[in-house]
């Protein structure tokens, strides 16, 4: 292409990284699905035609908001350590982002284990349990997910196969974990503020 | 540069392999673990091409049983699925795949890049897409599940739940619909995320966003929509399994559930569904109608912001889907108004379009033939969409042939003529090879009489009363005269397509020797080989302006002088 006559633009050809806008790409049509369970939610708050109601059963669950809104904070500070090399401070603080993680899924299996022997609430029951296990279930799959990929990435870095070369890649990464954190504030609203 | 195998000469060894017993193996095999986006590209549009034919052999029996009054040629229970086939079929097996599978092949070459962002997300999205189809196909064995109950799913595209629900629709047959749609739901998702990401970051140099073609353009619109509208979707199918499977009560009237919520989510994804077909087919006009006018595209910017108007508006118009369901007097007001305001960007690109064709040298061969029937039955498609969108003229029309007349000017009269288009227009391309001119044309002519006799003649139909998705009608209803004037308009439009596949094949050994440029046209990719070789190009492109291949040719008279 050579014969083209050279226009007066001449500069640098900076592009974003494809790896970020695919993530984004994801993350917008993931919001998409969580917005159309997060509505059948709302439109069926106080519709149910028998009990048991959120009021009756639901326990607001701090403790487990606290521990997976600190791991974004945790992975934020695992990438600014990768981006300077330090695999060690990286590595503990992606093993303690795992940890809160896991911790927050604990928490979601006890809940739902006591709504379900204790309350008696399945996902058949009524149209709250319809709509709370899909809902909550659509996130937790999501932190599920999220722990995997972590937890890979965590054995590559025990392994010493991941290094600064890798800080994009992992950014990139976690991302998709700071957008399960935020679906889970818009989720703690809806279920466990606004429904109850 | 047509000598041009390899990006140094002698820096490879060209020499083609020796033949082995198993050589269509080797051939299948390439074809099967290929993540070449030219490759991937043909797969999509051979597919689609296929259930093309399938769907319009769907098409044909539904018309053949409509022919006469008081017919009994299939069951009901048959006809019930045929449309819901045909339906399901046109939309997610023929329309995505195909137009996907031009922007695959299209838009890493128009932009210089080398393969797409992804390429191995690229050959997974296909193949799901492709077994999405498949298994929503294998409903015909395996539909009856242990009560031999159901078959292929007949609750139409739309399945609307409590319809679709697990009383009223036993077997697996909506659930082969849902499952299906959900696999090739994601391999749709992949794609577009993949496309998005080729459009923001492999773009060469100089491409600037507002250098790229008027079709990159559009399937970036189009990709972003997808990423909002294909997804809720499969959501509401999910939640449709979850009552079937696991006994929720999201779409149960029964338990409290609402029987209209359904409807919101399907036309929420539905309708901007059809602005994902359209737009790309938009894309395809506002690159074949300049080039065989002879002129750069009038009102470029004006292109590119109507596009993305276009997908915003088309966002909040679901609901004019759902008049009749009685919504409060707000609702429809709205909803008539945001369907209107779609008619503005709409208007602005068919006055682009006639204004790029105005005062131009136009060559007629096929590919703007079919271009500009487009032209006009789009326009029409456009004013009985106006017509629909004032409710209480929706509230007469609703679910008659008036509808079917309506959206089928659009699915076919715009989309299907400007695939058609693209075809005739990039097949040289692909292939290396010209497609048949005269055959070109009996397939237009026929296509275009057979086109305007069935659909034409719907609207008339629909104004008499005749609903949609019945079975068969009394010979007393005035009908019967028209209803065999559609069907043998659209067995006329069948020969018109069978033409045409046999144009595809014949062309593709008999063709003309095409070269790397047969159209004199102005985007990359015809600055390379035809076929493209595997890649693409031998030395990054750098581009000027809108058309580099003008530049290139006209070095006198570069475009880049007068784009500000």
């Amino acid at each position: 292409m050579s014969a083209i006559p050279v226009s007066p633009m001449e500069q640098p050809w900076p592009l974003p990284s494809r790896g970020r806008v695919g993530m984004l790409s994801l993350i917008i049509g993931e919001s998409a699905i969580f917005t159309i369970f997060v509505v059948a939610y709302v439109f069926y708050i106080g519709k149910s035609l028998s009990g048991p109601t959120p009021q009756q059963v639901l326990e607001v669950p701090i403790f487990n908001t606290i521990c997976l809104l600190s791991s974004s904070v945790t992975i934020w500070l695992a990438e600014r350590q990768i981006e300077r090399g330090k695999m060690k401070a990286f590595g503990a603080l992606w093993g303690l982002t795992i940890l809160l993680g896991l911790i927050f899924i604990g928490g979601t299996a006890l809940e739902w284990h006591k709504l379900i022997y204790v309350d008696g609430l399945t996902i058949r029951t009524n149209l709250f349990g319809t709509t709370f296990y899909s809902l909550v279930g659509l996130h937790a799959t999501h932190v599920v997910i999220g722990l995997i990929g972590l937890t890979l990435i965590l054995l590559f870095t025990l392994t010493g196969h991941v290094n600064e070369r890798h800080s994009e890649r992992i950014q990139v990464f976690a991302l998709y974990w700071h957008f399960v954190d935020a679906v889970w504030v818009v989720v703690f609203t809806v279920v466990y503020i606004i429904g109850r | 540069m047509a000598d041009q195998t390899v990006p140094i000469a002698g820096s490879f060894d060209i020499t083609p392999p020796r033949r082995s017993p198993s050589l269509l193996l080797e051939w299948l095999h390439g074809w099967v673990v290929t993540v070449d986006h030219k490759r991937l590209g043909i797969l999509y549009v051979v597919y689609g091409i296929f259930f093309l034919l399938v769907g319009g052999a769907e098409a044909m029996i539904i018309r053949a049983q409509l022919a006469f009054p008081d017919n009994h040629l299939i069951s009901p229970e048959m006809y019930n699925e045929m449309f819901t086939m045909h339906g399901t079929t046109m939309v997610f097996l023929v329309g995505m795949t195909i137009l996907f599978g031009f922007a695959n092949y299209l838009v890493p070459l128009m932009i210089g890049a080398r393969d797409m962002a992804f390429p191995r997300l690229n050959a997974f999205s296909f193949w799901l897409t492709a077994f999405g189809g498949l298994l929503l196909y294998y409903s015909f064995i395996g539909g009856f599940g242990l009560y031999g109950m159901g078959g292929a799913p007949a609750v139409g595209w739309w399945a609307y739940a409590p319809l679709s629900e697990k009383p009223f629709t036993v077997g697996h047959s909506t659930d082969y619909w849902a499952i299906s749609l959900i696999v090739a739901g994601f391999g749709t998702l992949g794609t577009a995320i993949n496309i998005v990401a080729t459009i923001i970051s492999l773009r060469c140099r100089g491409m600037t966003l507002l250098r790229m073609p008027l079709f990159v353009w559009l399937m970036l619109v189009v990709s972003g929509l997808t990423l909002i509208t294909i997804t809720p979707l499969t959501a509401a199918q999910v939640m449709l399994l979850i009552d079937r499977y696991l006994g929720g009560h999201f779409f149960d009237a029964q338990a409290g559930g609402s029987a209209t919520i359904w409807m919101h989510f399907f036309w929420i994804f539905g309708h901007p569904e059809v602005y994902v077909l359209v737009l790309p087919a938009f894309g395809i006009a506002s690159e074949i109608i300049p080039v065989f006018s002879r002129k750069a595209i009038f009102g470029y910017p004006a292109m590119v912001a109507a596009s993305v108007g276009i997908a915003f508006v088309s966002l909040g118009v679901w609901a004019h889907h759902m008049f009749t369901i009685g919504m409060t007097s707000v609702s429809n007001a709205f909803f008539v108004l945001s369907t209107m305001l779609v008619g503005i960007p709409t208007g602005i690109k068919i006055f682009n379009w006639v204004a790029t064709i105005w005062g131009g040298k136009i060559r007629f061969a096929t590919p703007m033939l079919f271009c500009v029937a487009f032209l006009f039955q789009f326009l029409i498609a456009g004013l009985t969409g106006i017509m629909l969108s004032v409710a209480p003229w929706d509230w007469q029309l609703h679910n008659s042939y008036f509808v079917i007349a309506h959206f089928h000017y659009v699915l076919v009269g715009a989309i299907v003529f400007n695939i058609f288009a693209a075809i005739y227009y990039w097949y040289p391309k692909v292939t290396g090879r010209m497609m048949s001119e005269t055959l070109g044309k009996w397939h237009f002519w026929l296509f275009l009489i057979g086109f305007h006799i069935t659909f034409d003649t719907m609207h008339f139909v629909g104004f008499l009363g005749m609903p949609r998705s019945i079975y068969t009608f009394e010979a007393d209803r005035g009908w019967n005269t028209l209803n065999l004037v559609i069907s043998i308009g659209g067995f006329i439009q069948a020969i018109a397509v069978l033409l045409f596949a046999w144009n595809l094949v014949h062309s593709y050994f008999r063709g003309k020797e095409a070269g790397n440029d047969p159209w004199d046209a102005w985007t990359l990719e015809w600055a390379i080989p035809s076929p493209p070789p595997v890649y693409n190009f031998a030395a990054d492109p750098e581009v000027h302006s809108r058309r580099p291949l003008w530049d290139l040719k006209h070095p006198e008279d570069p475009d880049w002088k007068y784009e500000a």
